[in-house]
C-alpha cells in the first residue's frame, strides 16, 4: 500500500463544532492508525488473518469502551469521542472497527449497564486495555433479523449454583480468540438473559468461520454450547428481555454510523487526490465534468452524513438518541459509503481494483457492514414503523389452498 | 532535572495559506494548528525521555492566545507535567524569546529546549535569543542529548561528520531530527492532561524591533513538458528560449 496520506474532508467546518479534546482523541487515533495499521492491513486482509498484535495499541488509544467510566478502567469520554475513534479505525479498515465495536458496545456496554458490581470490576478494566477480549452471541443460524426467535437456552442445573447452557450462535466477530462471550439465551420461561461465558468452560467451543470475502482482517466464528455449566453469578442481573441486547446494538450501530462515514471519507480523499494526479488527454482527469460530478456528489453526501452523525452524537450524549434515529444514521451512512466506494473505484480506473488503494477493500468490507447489526432493509422498516406506528417486520403466511 | 520545553503552533501542513491586511498578516481563517513538529517530536519527547531516565520535571511554555490551548493540551497529553501560556501575540522572534527568557530566569530551569525552527516561519532564532537574554550557552541543531549530573553531552551534524560537545547546565538547546521519535498521545495521557496545571501569565513589555512589510506567495508550478528523448533539438530550444537557462 502507498503512504497513508489521508486527511479528512471538512466542507462545512465541522471541526469547529468539536471540542479540543475530541480533536485530540481523533487525531491521536489517526496518527496511531497511520503508524501501526495502514502499513500492515493489506497483508492481513489478503491472508485473512487478524492482527492480534494491535490489541494493546487499540486499548491505549481508547478504542475499547471509550465511554466506560474511569472507575472501571475506561477513559470516561463522551459518545462523540467514541464515534470519532470508530471513524478513524474504519477509515482504515471495517474489520478493525468491528473488533473495537464488539468489545466496546457489545461486551463492555452490557456488562457496564446490566452487570453486577462484581462483574464490572472483574471484566471491565481488563477489557479496556485489551488484555481480555470479548465477543457477543445473539445471532443464530436460523435467527438473524429475528433474534427474539432464538433457541439457545439455559436451565437450572439443580445444584443451586449453576445453569446449563445449550445452543449455537453464528457470525460472531472476535469469537475465535475471545476470552469471554456475552451470550443471550432464554430461560425456562422463554425470557432472554445475558450470560458471561468464559473460554475454558467445558462444552463451550468457538470454531472459526472461513471463506469470507469481506472483513478478512477480522476474525469471525461460531459459539457452540453443549451442556455448558455456567455459574449463576455470570448472569447479568440488571436487565432481561430482548430490549437488553437491542440496547447494545444501539450503541454498536451508533459506532458503525461513524465508522462507515470514515470509510466513505477515505475513498473520497483518495479519489480526489488521484483525480488531480492522473492525467489523460493531457489534463488531470479531475478536469473532466463526469469526474467532477462524482467527486461533488461524494462530498455532498459526506457533508450531509457528517452533520447527521454529529447531531446523533449530541443527542446520544444527552441520552436522547432514539433507536430509530440510530437506525437511520447507520443505514444512511453505510449506503453512502458503499456508493462512494464504488464511484471512487471507477475514478481510479484499473488501479482501483488493486491493493495499492484501499477502496476495493472498503467496498468488500462494507458489504458485511450493510448486512450486520441490522440489515439495510430492516433499518428501513424501523424507520417505517417509527413514522407510521405500524410494524411491518412480520407477515401472516397466506393460506395458499 | 528541571526542563523547560518551548512549543509553538504551526499550521497543519494541509492548510491553505493566504494573507490578509494588504498581505502583511497571515490569514488564520479556517487554519488548523498543530504543535510545531520540531518542538513536539524532538524537544518535548527528548525532555520526557530524560525525565524518565534521570527524573525531574518537564514544563512546556508557549507565547500565545487562548486559542492555542489545544496545542498545549496535546503537549500535556504526550507527557509534560505542567504548562505555561504567556498571554500575548508572538509578534516576532525577539518578542517571543524575551517573554520566555523572563519566565525561565524567574523559575530556574536546568535545561531549556526548543525545536530547531518552526515549520511556518523557519526563523531558527528563538533559542539563540533566549540563551543570550539569559546569558547561557546555546547549542543549535542538536541531534543527540545525554545528561550525567549537570554535564550534558550533545551531538550536532556538521558537513561530512558529527560534532560532539560537552556543556554544563543550565543551557539552551535547539533540537533537530534524530533527537527522539514522535510519541502519539495515548488515552491515559489525554485523560491526565485534563487535570494538569496550565498557568496563564501576563507578558512583559518588549519593544517591537521589526515589522512585516509584505508576504508574497511562490509562483504556482507550471505544467511539466515532456519531450521525446529523440527530439534533442526541441529540448535545447526550450531550455534556451523558454527556460532561458542555457
Amino acid at each position: 500500500m502507498r503512504t497513508d496520506l489521508y486527511t479528512h474532508p471538512d466542507y462545512f467546518n465541522m471541526d469547529d463544532l468539536l471540542s479540543d479534546e475530541h480533536k485530540l482523541v481523533r487525531d491521536s487515533a489517526r496518527a496511531w492508525v497511520k503508524k501501526e495499521v495502514s502499513p500492515i492491513i493489506d497483508e492481513h486482509y489478503e491472508k485473512a488473518t487478524f492482527p492480534n498484535n494491535l490489541l494493546s495499541g487499540l486499548g491505549e488509544i481508547g478504542a475499547f469502551g471509550p465511554y466506560i467510566p474511569e472507575e472501571y478502567g475506561g477513559p470516561g469520554l463522551d459518545h462523540i469521542s467514541y464515534g470519532l475513534i470508530m471513524q478513524e479505525l474504519e477509515r482504515c479498515d471495517s474489520g478493525l472497527r468491528s473488533t473495537a465495536s464488539v468489545q466496546s458496545s457489545l461486551v463492555m456496554y452490557p456488562i457496564w449497564k446490566y452487570g453486577s458490581e462484581e462483574q464490572k470490576q472483574k471484566y471491565l478494566p481488563k477489557l479496556a486495555t485489551g488484555e481480555m477480549m470479548g465477543c457477543f452471541g445473539l445471532t443464530e443460524p436460523d435467527h438473524g433479523s429475528n433474534p427474539g426467535g432464538m433457541t439457545t437456552n439455559f436451565k437450572d442445573a439443580g445444584d443451586g449454583e449453576n445453569v446449563i447452557l445449550n445452543g449455537a450462535k453464528m457470525w460472531i466477530s472476535n469469537a475465535p480468540f475471545a476470552d469471554i462471550a456475552v451470550v443471550w439465551a432464554k430461560d425456562e420461561t422463554g425470557r432472554i438473559y445475558g450470560i458471561v461465558v468464559e473460554r475454558g468452560m467445558e462444552g463451550f467451543s468457538t470454531p472459526e468461520m472461513h471463506g469470507k470475502l469481506s472483513l478478512r482482517a477480522s476474525s469471525t466464528g461460531e459459539l457452540i454450547f453443549v451442556d455448558v455449566k455456567v455459574p449463576k453469578s455470570h448472569i447479568l442481573p440488571g436487565r432481561s428481555g430482548l430490549g437488553a441486547p437491542l440496547s447494545c446494538l444501539d450503541s454498536a450501530r451508533f459506532g458503525i454510523a461513524w465508522g462507515a462515514l470514515g470509510a466513505a471519507m477515505d475513498c473520497y480523499d483518495q479519489a480526489l487526490r488521484y483525480s488531480k494526479e492522473r492525467t489523460q488527454f493531457g489534463v488531470p482527469i479531475g478536469a473532466f465534468q463526469l469526474i467532477q460530478k462524482k467527486l461533488a456528489e461524494m462530498i455532498t453526501e459526506i457533508t450531509k452524513a457528517q452533520l447527521l452523525t454529529l447531531r446523533l452524537g449530541q443527542l446520544r450524549n444527552e441520552g436522547k438518541a432514539t433507536s430509530a434515529q440510530i437506525s437511520m444514521a447507520k443505514r444512511n451512512n453505510v449506503e453512502i459509503a458503499l456508493n462512494i466506494a464504488r464511484e471512487a473505484r471507477q475514478i481510479h480506473g484499473g488501479m482501483g481494483i488493486t491493493s495499492e488503494y484501499s477502496i476495493m477493500r472498503h467496498m468488500a468490507n462494507l458489504e458485511s457492514v450493510v448486512t450486520y447489526e441490522g440489515t439495510h432493509d430492516i433499518h428501513l422498516l424501523i424507520t417505517g414503523m417509527d413514522i407510521t406506528g405500524i410494524p411491518a417486520f412480520t407477515r401472516e403466511m397466506p393460506d395458499l389452498k | 532535572m528541571k526542563i523547560l520545553v518551548c512549543i509553538s503552533k504551526s499550521p497543519d501542513t494541509t492548510s491553505k495559506i493566504a494573507f490578509t491586511d494588504n498581505n502583511t498578516k497571515f490569514d488564520e481563517n479556517g487554519v488548523q494548528y498543530i504543535v510545531n513538529p520540531y518542538d513536539e517530536w524532538y524537544a518535548l519527547v527528548r525532555a520526557l525521555e530524560l525525565k524518565e531516565t534521570i527524573g525531574g520535571n518537564v514544563t512546556i511554555v508557549t507565547v500565545g492566545n487562548a486559542g492555542d490551548e489545544a496545542i498545549i493540551r496535546k503537549a500535556l497529553a504526550i507527557g509534560a507535567d505542567e504548562a505555561v501560556r504567556i498571554d500575548a501575540d508572538p509578534t516576532d522572534a525577539y518578542f517571543t524569546a524575551i517573554q520566555i527568557a523572563e519566565y525561565a530566569k524567574a523559575n530556574g530551569f536546568d535545561l531549556v529546549l526548543t525545536g530547531k525552527e518552526t515549520i511556518n516561519y523557519n526563523g531558527s532564532q528563538v533559542g539563540g535569543m533566549i540563551a543570550e537574554a539569559m546569558d547561557l550557552p546555546f547549542i543549535s541543531l542538536a541531534t543527540k542529548l545525554d545528561a550525567v549530573g549537570s554535564t550534558l553531552t550533545l551531538e550536532r551534524e556538521i558537513v561530512g561528520g558529527v560534532q560532539v560537545l560537552e556543556v554544563q547546565s543550565p543551557v539552551v538547546v535547539s533540537c533537530a531530527k534524530g533527537m527522539a521519535e514522535q510519541r502519539i498521545p495515548n488515552m491515559r495521557g489525554i485523560m491526565a492532561a485534563r487535570t494538569k496545571p496550565l498557568h496563564v501569565i501576563a507578558p512583559v513589555a518588549v519593544d517591537l524591533l521589526t515589522s512585516y512589510t509584505t508576504y508574497t506567495m511562490p509562483n504556482t508550478k507550471s505544467a511539466c513538458k515532456i519531450i521525446d528523448p529523440s527530439n534533442m533539438d526541441e529540448l535545447v530550444e526550450l531550455l534556451h528560449n523558454e527556460a532561458k537557462v542555457i
